[in-house]
């Protein structure tokens, strides 16, 4: 793809009652909504990167051998668990702590 | 050279989205917007327009694919109606607020239940409150000159907003008249540079959320959607200076000048005043002359600009008399009342003095709104004004014919 000219997005320039945009993740932590969270057996994950595919709120992180949720932002809908092919992936109940 | 040609005001609407140079239009047809669908495709199909064409399923898709479209960059097209436009609703009310200069004709149509194909303003009018900016046309070649002019008001970056340019289904959209069609050169120069998402994108080179989550009951949710919504309001107030100085820049370029929000007709030594709005005002026009000729002491209102609501020009208007006459082709179902009646109560309100007004509805479903028809508005204003006997229901113009 042609790389464009356009200088780097900076929100700053932009007047904050336009449009709504977000160039931080999750200033409201979605994370707090979950019922039950997805933990991942690193033995059986093989980094496919299918769960990164479907998250609908792409709050999927890489890491060196495995991926797993930002649990800030995951609100545990468990659609990585369902569609994970190597089934690494359960979903956990949160208990209070 | 300007073309003159003579067409009606569905292919005046085409050769004016012509000339804006749009790079995406999406189109689905339905009467009597069908035409204009027509003569857009055509036009991309004989190279006049330079735009790629979406025939997509229905009108959520249309005005969906042109959100992306927008965001992505291009200006955009689409023209609807009635039942059309009531499918498209749900993306129809995100544009405002996702702030896309986006130009779409309303081919104004009656709304149904009960079946009918015909004008009306039923459906523009349902609609009035989501944001959008809307201009009324009169005559095929305002159609012609508002549609270009729309993309100077939408993509100006005090306003950022979409807006309808609306012109009365089977009276406009098939009425054909002479009309130019303005010098590319002469557009070009006039619209500037072309920038549709300097705010918000599309673009792996600037990565953003659009439209993340904001709302909920407190933190810092609340506050967020009330600056939206209130950067929304302003930028309506401020489209209030911006499309006069545009029909101004438009009339000193092109020669045409149109009045921007509102027209006062012979209304300086009027005691009554009709107050009309799109294709009816000819009509309504020729009712006051020769009310006048009899001397009847009456002038009119026409409205161009609906919304925003351009109060202070209305109450300038609405002053200069002792009784206003409103002729509606649309119903408030809620308030029993014409939709444009309604909206004038609130600027009468603003005035020092009690100005009364009478609702009128005709030309509903296709009705013609006649000369004879306004001289009846007259002349029950007028009566109403010598007995102090104000009609509490609206008048329905065609009960009884």
């Amino acid at each position: 793809m042609k790389k464009q000219s356009k200088e780097p997005f900076d929100a700053s320039t932009i007047p904050d009652n336009l449009c709504p945009i977000a160039t931080e993740m999750s200033v409201l932590q979605t994370g707090d909504w979950r019922a039950e969270r997805p933990v991942v057996d690193k033995r059986r994950c093989v980094k496919c990167a299918t769960c990164w595919l479907y998250c609908p709120t792409q709050c999927i992180k890489e890491k060196e051998t495995w991926f797993e949720a930002n649990l800030e932002i995951c609100k545990g809908c468990g659609v990585c668990a369902h569609e994970c092919p190597h089934k690494a992936i359960t979903m956990v109940i949160e208990e209070e702590e | 050279m300007p073309t003159t040609i003579v067409c009606d005001g569905n292919e005046g609407a085409a050769w004016g989205v012509s000339r804006a140079r749009p790079d995406m239009v999406a189109v689905y047809p339905i009467t009597p917007q069908s035409s204009l669908a027509e003569y857009i495709s055509q036009f991309v199909a004989d190279g006049i327009i330079d735009a790629d064409l979406m025939d997509v399923e229905g009108e959520h898709s249309v005005l969906s694919v042109l959100q992306g479209a927008c965001l992505a960059g291009a200006r955009t097209f689409t023209a609807t109606c009635g039942q059309g436009l009531a499918f498209m609703f749900e993306p129809y009310f995100r544009t405002p607020p996702l702030r896309l200069p986006i130009v779409m004709s309303i081919v104004t149509r009656d709304g149904i239940t009960p079946q009918c194909v015909w004008g009306g303003q039923q459906d523009a009018m349902t609609v009035r409150e989501v944001g959008w900016i809307q201009m009324y046309c009169e005559s095929v070649q305002e159609i012609i000159d508002t549609v270009i002019m729309a993309y100077r008001v939408a993509e100006d970056r005090k306003i950022m907003l979409p807006v309808n340019v609306c012109h009365d289904g089977n009276y406009l959209s098939y009425g054909v008249e002479e009309a130019s069609v303005p010098d590319q050169d002469k557009v070009d120069l006039f619209l500037g540079e072309k920038n549709t998402n300097w705010h918000v994108a599309l673009d792996p080179e600037r990565p953003m959320g659009v439209d993340p989550l904001t709302g909920g009951p407190g933190g810092a949710g609340p506050a967020m959607f009330a600056r939206y919504r209130m950067g929304l309001c302003e930028a309506m107030q401020n489209a209030l200076e911006v499309i006069p100085a545009v029909h101004k820049e438009w009339g000193d370029s092109f020669g045409r000048h149109y009045a921007p929000l509102v027209e006062e007709y012979r209304l300086d030594d009027a005691e009554m005043a009709v107050v009309t709005i799109g294709g009816m005002t000819g009509a309504a026009k020729d009712a006051v002359d020769l009310a006048r000729l009899e001397g009847k002491p009456v002038g009119l209102i026409k409205i161009k600009t609906l919304r925003p609501l351009p109060v202070e020009a209305l109450k300038q208007a609405l002053s200069k008399v002792k009784i206003v006459a409103v002729m509606d082709r649309a119903v408030s179902f809620g308030c029993n009342c014409g939709p444009v009646y309604q909206d004038l109560l609130s600027v009468l309100y603003r005035l020092d003095k009690r100005i009364p007004a009478i609702s009128y509805i005709g030309g509903l479903a296709g009705a013609d709104i006649t000369e004879e028809h306004f001289l009846n508005v007259i002349e029950t204003a007028a009566s109403s004004l010598k007995d102090g006997d104000l009609p509490q229901q609206p008048i329905w113009l065609n009960e009884k014919e």
